[in-house]
């Protein structure tokens, strides 16, 4: 699988936050994206996902035959692991894996694991809005062990963890990418020593 | 189910001449290619409107007020009607119209039709509520009450609320873009439903028997009255043309202050 | 389908636990109907006859009530995106939270109803109608209040505004449910009144369902 972006350019509101942004992401491909405040990382990603329509460009997610895949196939090979979290206090972590599994269509059997995984099983049964800052962060990253997708786009993916679950976060991301994965990542600093950047626009 | 969803989607899509989903799609306003042409019409029509506008309604008020005679059952008291019956029109009638402008701009995402769509808003509202203040006037003494469920009246009074609605819709939501797309949505669905708002209002009204109806409709009303009403009815739209220009023109004029200011547009242009 | 009835639960599961929830709505419902007396004094006749009316207002304002609750929390936390990326429509999506709300709402003003209805003196006889029109009746102010929760989603704290959206639209309900339970109380049928709730609901849900989805597509565009 290949994402492919040439010359793209996105508005958020009616202010035109990056243009002429080209970008090739192939498999076992990471690519950090760098940038300040306001420089149009989380709008990139969110039109990656498709959430969000290009004002001009050309934006394509091709298969394996290089031939660009549907917009119901991209929505099934890709994860959005943005800085919103979708958590509730009246959901238990559990209860919020749950619902997370089901919109992505990921059978309920795999909730558990993906608990495990983010070392969340203990904090099963608390209500989302007990949650320090850094669980919460796992939580919405747990989805990535939820199913198997291809892409994984994820907005300032080490924000409040701490040293052990950033491990846990660049083991993930390193087994992904040996398994062909690809990843997106806005970050501000460092991320597994960055590999590939794009380094979007400057404060204007 | 799904597949059959989404290619429907995608034919309604190609039908209308819509981007297909993952296309590349401009931004509305720099779609917008040119606002100078209608702008420019928009300078020169105004004052032939606003004039015409003003010169029917002194006549229409004239001969309503002075030549056409009084009803023999209400006297005076109904002359009021010349200013009445055709704001309680022109209430419906720029409803249609924004409803027809939103249609436009939902298909066709043309932003000159959101433009007109929330231009028309204020004047409508207006229209409307004078058709409620004038009726209020009308009914104390033909009724002896100030306000009366009467079925037509509770229908414009309805309609004042989705006028008002609409408004404040537009007002609080802050990017001009996407309460155009609320707004084109609101005004849809208010239309879809006023159908069944007058159906029902009018059911309820003939089964609680309210006040009997002075019928405005209908053959029985002599030339007399008529030419006038129909006058001033005429004046009314072009008043309302006229308004309406001027305050597109106002509105094209901020949305391309807002771009410049954005950046979006250079001032040149 | 499971992701829709995976919606459905979370949002029933939301709605039973938020202190703004279905128990809000069940209390103010409730309490307008005991306030109502000591506003209109307490001759039982007078009761009698504005009974049907006063029911329905009260379920009215009882529904506009959650409507803040039904998009605008999905909309700022996230839950949206993800809603939007997984593979059901968006259309499903809002009748699914109309599904949601109603179950959290006009479902439980529909039980309560006829255990308040001898406290406004209610005919006996009136009150399985009550019960009846509201069940038809109700699901299409949830429509009517999603879409117009999906309209405001991104106004902060719009509830007076949504409730100014929603209002209008709810009059014929009004007009068709009170008329049924009215007539039932004087002894008329109240088919035709029945039929046309029903008539208009349906429409309404219909309607209510691709109005929110095209609310809810605005911010993609």
């Amino acid at each position: 699988m290949k994402l492919i972006g040439e010359r793209l350019a996105a508005l958020r509101g009616e202010r035109v936050v990056f243009r002429n942004v080209d970008i090739e992401v192939g498999s076992g491909d990471l690519l950090t994206l760098h940038g300040p405040n306001g420089s149009g990382k989380t709008t990139l990603l969110r039109v990656l996902a498709g959430l969000l329509s290009i004002m001009s460009g050309r934006l394509s997610l091709l298969d394996d035959e290089a031939k660009p895949v549907t917009d119901e196939k991209r929505d099934r090979s890709l994860h959005f692991i943005s800085h919103q979290d979708s958590i509730r206090s009246q959901l238990r972590v559990a209860e919020t894996l749950q619902f997370h599994a089901a919109l992505l269509g990921a059978p309920k059997k795999s909730v558990s694991p993906a608990l495990e995984a983010w070392g969340l099983e203990k904090l099963a049964g608390h209500s989302g809005g007990l949650l320090s800052a850094g669980q919460r962060r796992r939580l919405s990253l747990a989805r990535l062990s939820l199913q198997p997708r291809k892409l994984w786009l994820l907005d300032e993916p080490m924000t409040a963890l701490d040293a052990a679950s950033r491990a846990r976060l660049t083991d993930a991301c390193s087994a992904h990418l040996a398994g062909g994965g690809m990843i997106v990542a806005a970050t501000h600093e460092a991320f597994m020593g960055d590999p590939k950047v794009l380094q979007l626009g400057t404060r204007s | 189910m799904l597949t059959l969803y989404r290619s429907w989607q995608r034919l309604f899509r190609s039908f209308w001449g819509l981007p297909q989903a993952g296309q590349l799609q401009k931004p509305n306003w720099q779609r917008f290619a040119n606002p100078d042409r209608f702008v420019k019409l928009a300078r020169k029509l105004t004052p032939w409107f606003m004039v015409s506008a003003i010169a029917l309604g002194l006549a229409g008020i004239i001969m309503g007020l002075m030549i056409a005679p009084p009803d023999y059952q209400q006297g005076d008291a109904m002359r009021i009607i010349y200013v009445h019956v055709p704001a309680a029109w022109m209430s419906m009638f720029v409803y249609g119209v924004m409803a027809v402008s939103s249609a436009v701009a939902f298909v066709w995402k043309h932003p000159l039709a959101d433009v007109a769509a929330k231009a028309s808003a204020p004047i409508g509202a207006v229209f409307t509520a004078l058709a409620l203040i004038t009726g209020m006037l009308w009914g104390k003494p033909m009724w002896g009450a100030w306000w009366v469920w009467d079925a037509r009246l509770t229908s414009v009074l309805i309609l004042f609320f989705l006028y008002l609605g609409y408004i404040v819709l537009w007002s609080a939501i802050e990017e001009p873009t996407r309460a155009a797309r609320a707004a084109r949505i609101l005004a849809l669905v208010g239309a879809i439903n006023i159908p069944i708002i007058k159906f029902s209002v009018d059911w309820w009204n003939t089964l609680h028997q309210g006040a009997t109806v002075f019928r405005m409709d209908g053959p029985a009303m002599p030339a007399s009255m008529l030419t006038p009403l129909l006058i001033m009815a005429l004046s009314y739209n072009l008043l309302y043309a006229g308004l309406l220009m001027i305050r597109m023109r106002a509105e094209v004029a901020e949305r391309r202050l807002r771009s410049i200011r954005l950046g979006l547009e250079s001032p040149a242009s | 389908m499971s992701t829709f009835w995976a919606l459905i639960r979370r949002d029933v599961t939301l709605g039973m636990r938020a202190s703004g929830g279905a128990a809000l709505a069940a209390a103010f419902f409730a309490l307008i109907v005991v306030l109502v007396p000591f506003g209109l004094g307490p001759d039982l006749s007078v009761l009698k006859t504005s009974a049907p009316g006063l029911f329905w207002i009260a379920a009215l304002l009882s529904t506009l009530l959650g409507l803040e609750r039904i998009i605008q929390p999905d909309t700022e936390d996230g839950t949206m995106d993800l809603i939007r990326l997984s593979p059901i429509p968006l259309e499903m999506t809002s009748l699914a939270k109309i599904t949601a709300h109603w179950l959290t709402s006009g479902l439980i003003i529909t039980v309560l109803a006829p255990a308040l209805a001898p406290l406004l003196n209610l005919a006996t006889e009136a009150i399985p109608i009550l019960a009846l029109s509201l069940l038809i009746g109700t699901p299409a102010l949830s429509a009517i209040g999603t879409a117009a929760a999906a309209l405001g989603s991104s106004v902060q704290r719009g509830g007076m505004i949504l409730a100014l959206l929603a209002l209008p639209l709810n009059i014929p309900f009004l007009i068709f449910g009170a008329t049924a339970v009215s007539r039932a109380q004087a002894g008329d049928d109240p088919a035709q009144a029945l039929l046309l709730l029903g008539a208009a609901s349906l429409i309404t849900l219909i309607v209510g369902s691709f109005a929110a989805a095209a609310a809810l597509r605005i911010g993609d565009e």
